[in-house]
């Protein structure tokens, strides 16, 4: 990790209608990184996630890659500069093969079918889907919907990968095995951004946590002392008294 | 971890052995395209002849809309416009200045995929079942037009004039064979335009948007620049489908070739025998087109209904009974043998 | 006689069939409204509905207005059939699903023609001597057919119960949740399938309300559908798919602009008005004017 950043949010504000999701959130990702972007239900991680990806735009503020403005950019454009994203509802090509929705995934770096078979295949023999690959991906279970997620987003060869709550869901064995591979991932120099809404699970694996509260950075530093955070205890807390 | 993982050299031998699949596809599909063109030495009698050349011809139609509405998921109900500016070009060119009809073919051809990325730009904002009833509106609006349009003959249309024959003309009165040809080229033009794309970067968008396109966009899928292709593709073999029809009909006008009927008909063989597969259009082109051929001559010649009877119950139970259509039955046969 | 005259006159009429156009649309709208499925047979319902008319008409001799009501029960049932005989199996269907409903029920429109062919034959009917048929009210040198006042009067009648159904009744309460969310249907314990088949049982009711109307004053053939099937199409495109209020005003809206189409344009064009006026509304609001997306 160095102390370069791949990444710039500066001061970006998302309303929708009369509705403030994000509220001029300013953070910055290092190159390398492992940064969990974490808040209680209703935070705005997820259109905080989805303006990084370029779901939507902000409706002020800007979003730097690598130095280069791209606030304006759709997420197709994104994608090709090397952002990757999953989402939260698994959604996979269903009617063809795993291999061919990795495939596509391979295809933005490279235009012919051969060399992006090759690429996707290794991408699915990194995520452990090598064995599943000439199965119809509607025929995958839960878990292997994730993986497969993932592969096509790695497929593209991202700089920076955005993960929306892959650990939802996951079996406590299924998600020691997601950690393992999320760290496989950033072993390979990958920056990384997860959104998750369960601090357990993030905590133990990221370099960095930003706490999301109301639309506002809440906190953010090493994982050991944003959870001794007064306010981030307060959010989660409040947050529970809400659920229950 | 209990995963298997591949070696370097085995993940290229099994990319290899798809693109060997692939190879093999091609020598089925001439074998098959083969033994197709050996089918006159059988085949004597001009009715049946006729239902042969229909057949073909509607195969290659429906594998024309399969490109945009197999591969890329767009329901194009419209597709009878095409068809249409096909047969009045390629008819008024010949007729009015005697341009020869293989001339006609192309302009006709690049006219109607010109118009599909025109008609496209806003089309292709529209969602679902939006999409599919603006495209009968527009047909239906150019069939209005052609209706009232006196240059082309409005509702009588335009006959072509006999006594022309030859390769340059395409008449042929005495001897369908040459249409049959020309039908069966059409085919394996468009089915190998078909191979050739579903291997390609294009081929995998086109499934990408139709599956799921907000996915297809995080990875970089230039969306609406993929629906435009596939509906530029889409629309110019229509369109030279629908020159040679009109070259073989020898008389076209505006509800003999731009109805709605025509928009269905080039649908239904490929929803029939598998839509977004590489010999559905084909496989239901050969059970629909002859069921038709022989409902209309022996069923529906008095006009009772019985061939409309027949034809949509079995429409409605293959789309019901056979979703990924007939050809997954030859698919799981094969998987029975196999195993 | 003023200048304004002709310009009223079309104007009335137009307001008088866009009615029209809004029941037989509304059911359309309805159906898809509720589970997302067009039933690309709609005209062949109204078809049959006109047929039942001219049918029970011949067996009773009652007046067509008399007879709506034994219609439209008709219609209830047989829309309730059809989602039990063939939507409820095409909404099974996991891979290409819509693709599925599409073909199911233009399957299901071919065959409901031929069989009307079969047992019909394709002549050309008419119902004779009905009490409103060929009668025209004069209001101040503007003409309107009685049958047309009658059409359009029903219809607003049914909109208005439409409005008390869906805002009063535990059915459209039900209806509504159906349109908002299928999942949380399942939460509430609502059953899916008796709303989708009642939804069913409730479009084609409407469209049969509408061909009880229709067989009053226009010939009954087999292919009678079609003619009316793509205005309806466009009526509920151009309303929005699913809002019952977008069809009344899209019905309006096409009858009017499609009888002053016939102002400027030659009859045989009366359609190019309205297809240029849906695409162009559509281009600009891709989901029609009270859609939502």
């Amino acid at each position: 990790m160095t102390n370069e950043s791949i990444l710039a949010v500066r001061h970006v504000t998302r309303r929708f209608g009369g509705l403030i999701a994000n509220s001029d959130i300013s953070l910055e990702v290092r190159r390398g990184e492992l940064l969990g972007l974490i808040g209680p239900n209703g935070a705005g991680k997820s259109t905080l996630f989805n303006l990084i990806a370029g779901t939507y735009a902000p409706t002020s503020g800007e979003i730097c890659l690598d130095g280069d403005d791209i606030t304006s950019l759709p997420d197709t454009k994104r994608c090709a500069l090397g952002i990757a994203r999953t989402f939260q509802v698994p959604r996979s090509f269903d009617s063809m093969s795993v291999l061919d929705n990795v495939i596509v995934g391979a295809l933005v770096r490279r235009s012919g079918a051969n060399q992006a078979r090759e690429q996707a295949l290794e991408t699915l023999d990194f995520v452990g889907l090598a064995t599943r690959a000439a199965a119809p991906a509607v025929e995958l279970t839960p878990p292997e919907k994730r993986r497969l997620e993932l592969a096509r987003a790695l497929a593209t060869e991202p700089k920076l990968l955005l993960l929306d709550e892959v650990m939802t869901g996951l079996t406590p064995v299924e998600a020691r095995k997601g950690v393992e591979l999320i760290r496989r991932i950033s072993d390979r120099g990958i920056t990384i951004v997860m959104v998750e809404h369960v601090m357990e699970v993030v905590m133990p694996l990221v370099d960095r946590a930003v706490v999301l509260n109301l639309g506002k950075v809440l906190a953010q530093g090493h994982p050991k002392d944003v959870v001794r955070d007064e306010s981030v205890i307060a959010a989660y807390l409040g947050d529970r008294h809400r659920a229950t | 971890m209990t995963e298997l993982t591949l070696s370097r050299a085995e993940t290229k031998s099994v990319a290899s052995s798809i693109a060997e699949m692939r190879r093999f596809e091609i020598l089925k599909a001439l074998a098959i395209f083969a033994l197709v063109a050996a089918l006159p030495i059988i085949v004597h009698d001009v009715y049946l002849q006729n239902v042969l050349i229909l057949t073909l011809m509607f195969a290659a139609l429906s594998q024309s809309w399969n490109i945009l509405g197999g591969y890329c998921g767009q329901i194009s109900l419209g597709n009878a416009l095409y068809f249409g500016i096909g047969a009045y070009v390629t008819s008024m060119l010949f007729v009015g200045f005697s341009i020869t009809p293989w001339l006609g073919l192309g302009l006709g051809g690049v006219l109607a995929a010109v118009l599909a990325v025109v008609l496209g730009y806003p089309c292709f904002r529209l969602k679902g079942h939006y999409f599919s009833i603006a495209t009968i509106v527009i047909a239906e609006i150019g069939l209005l037009l052609v209706h009232n349009w006196d240059y082309a003959g409005a509702a009588l249309g335009i006959q072509w004039p006999v006594g022309q024959d030859g390769w340059t003309t395409l008449q042929f009165a005495r001897n369908k064979i040459p249409y049959f040809y020309l039908a069966l080229g059409l085919f394996v033009v468009t089915w190998f335009v078909t191979f050739f794309i579903e291997g390609s970067r294009w081929g995998y968008w086109w499934r990408a948007v139709r599956d799921n396109p907000e996915a297809a966009r995080s990875l970089g899928v230039e969306v609406f620049r993929s629906k435009i292709a596939a509906a530029a593709v889409s629309a110019f073999f229509t369109a030279v489908g629908g020159g040679f029809y009109a070259a073989f009909v020898g008389y076209i006008d505006p509800d003999s070739v731009m109805s709605f009927r025509f928009s269905l008909l080039f649908a239904l063989p490929a929803v029939l025998g598998g839509i977004g597969t590489l010999w559905g259009p084909a496989v239901g082109a050969a059970v629909l087109i002859p069921l038709t051929e022989i409902l209309r001559s022996y069923a529906g010649g008095s006009g009772n209904g019985l061939d409309l009877i027949i034809y949509g119950g079995l429409v409605m139970l293959v789309a019901l009974a056979k979703p990924d259509g007939l050809l997954s039955l030859f698919q799981l046969m094969g998987r029975g043998r196999s195993t | 006689m003023t200048s304004a005259q002709p310009f009223l006159q079309v104007l009335a009429s137009g307001l008088a069939m866009g009615l029209i156009y809004a029941l037989i649309a509304v059911g359309l709208s309805l159906i898809f409204g509720l589970m997302d499925v067009v039933n690309f047979a709609h005209g062949e319902f109204l078809m049959l509905a006109m047929y039942a008319t001219f049918g029970l008409f011949f067996e009773t001799a009652l007046d067509p207005i008399v007879l709506a009501p034994l219609v439209v029960a008709i219609m209830f049932v047989l829309g309730i059939s059809v989602y039990a005989g063939v939507v409820r199996y095409a909404m099974r269907a996991k891979t290409n699903p819509g693709m599925v409903q599409i073909f199911a029920t233009f399957g299901l429109a071919i065959l409901i023609q031929g069989l009307a062919q079969y047992f019909f034959t394709p002549d050309y009917r008419s119902i004779p001597n009905t009490w409103l048929g060929g009668k025209t009210l004069n209001l101040g040198g503007v003409f309107l057919p009685w049958p047309q006042i009658y059409g359009g009067a029903i219809s607003l009648a049914t909109f208005l119960g439409l409005y008390l159904l869906i805002s009063r009744t535990d059915f459209g309460k039900a209806l509504e949740a159906t349109r908002e969310d299928q999942g949380a249907v399942a939460l509430v314990g609502i059953d899916r399938n008796r709303i989708f088949a009642l939804g069913w049982g409730l479009g084609a009711a409407l469209v049969g309300l509408a061909g009880a109307v229709l067989a009053i004053f226009y010939y009954i053939h087999p292919n009678v559908g079609g003619t009316f099937a793509l205005v309806a199409y466009v009526t509920v495109a151009l309303g929005g798919f699913g809002s019952i209020f977008g069809a009344l005003v899209a019905g309006i809206i096409v009858g009017v602009v499609e009888a002053l189409t016939t102002l400027i344009l030659p009859p045989a064009l009366k359609s190019v008005g309205i297809f240029t006026l849906y695409l162009g509304v559509l281009f600009i609001r891709p989901s029609g004017l009270l859609g939502r997306l």
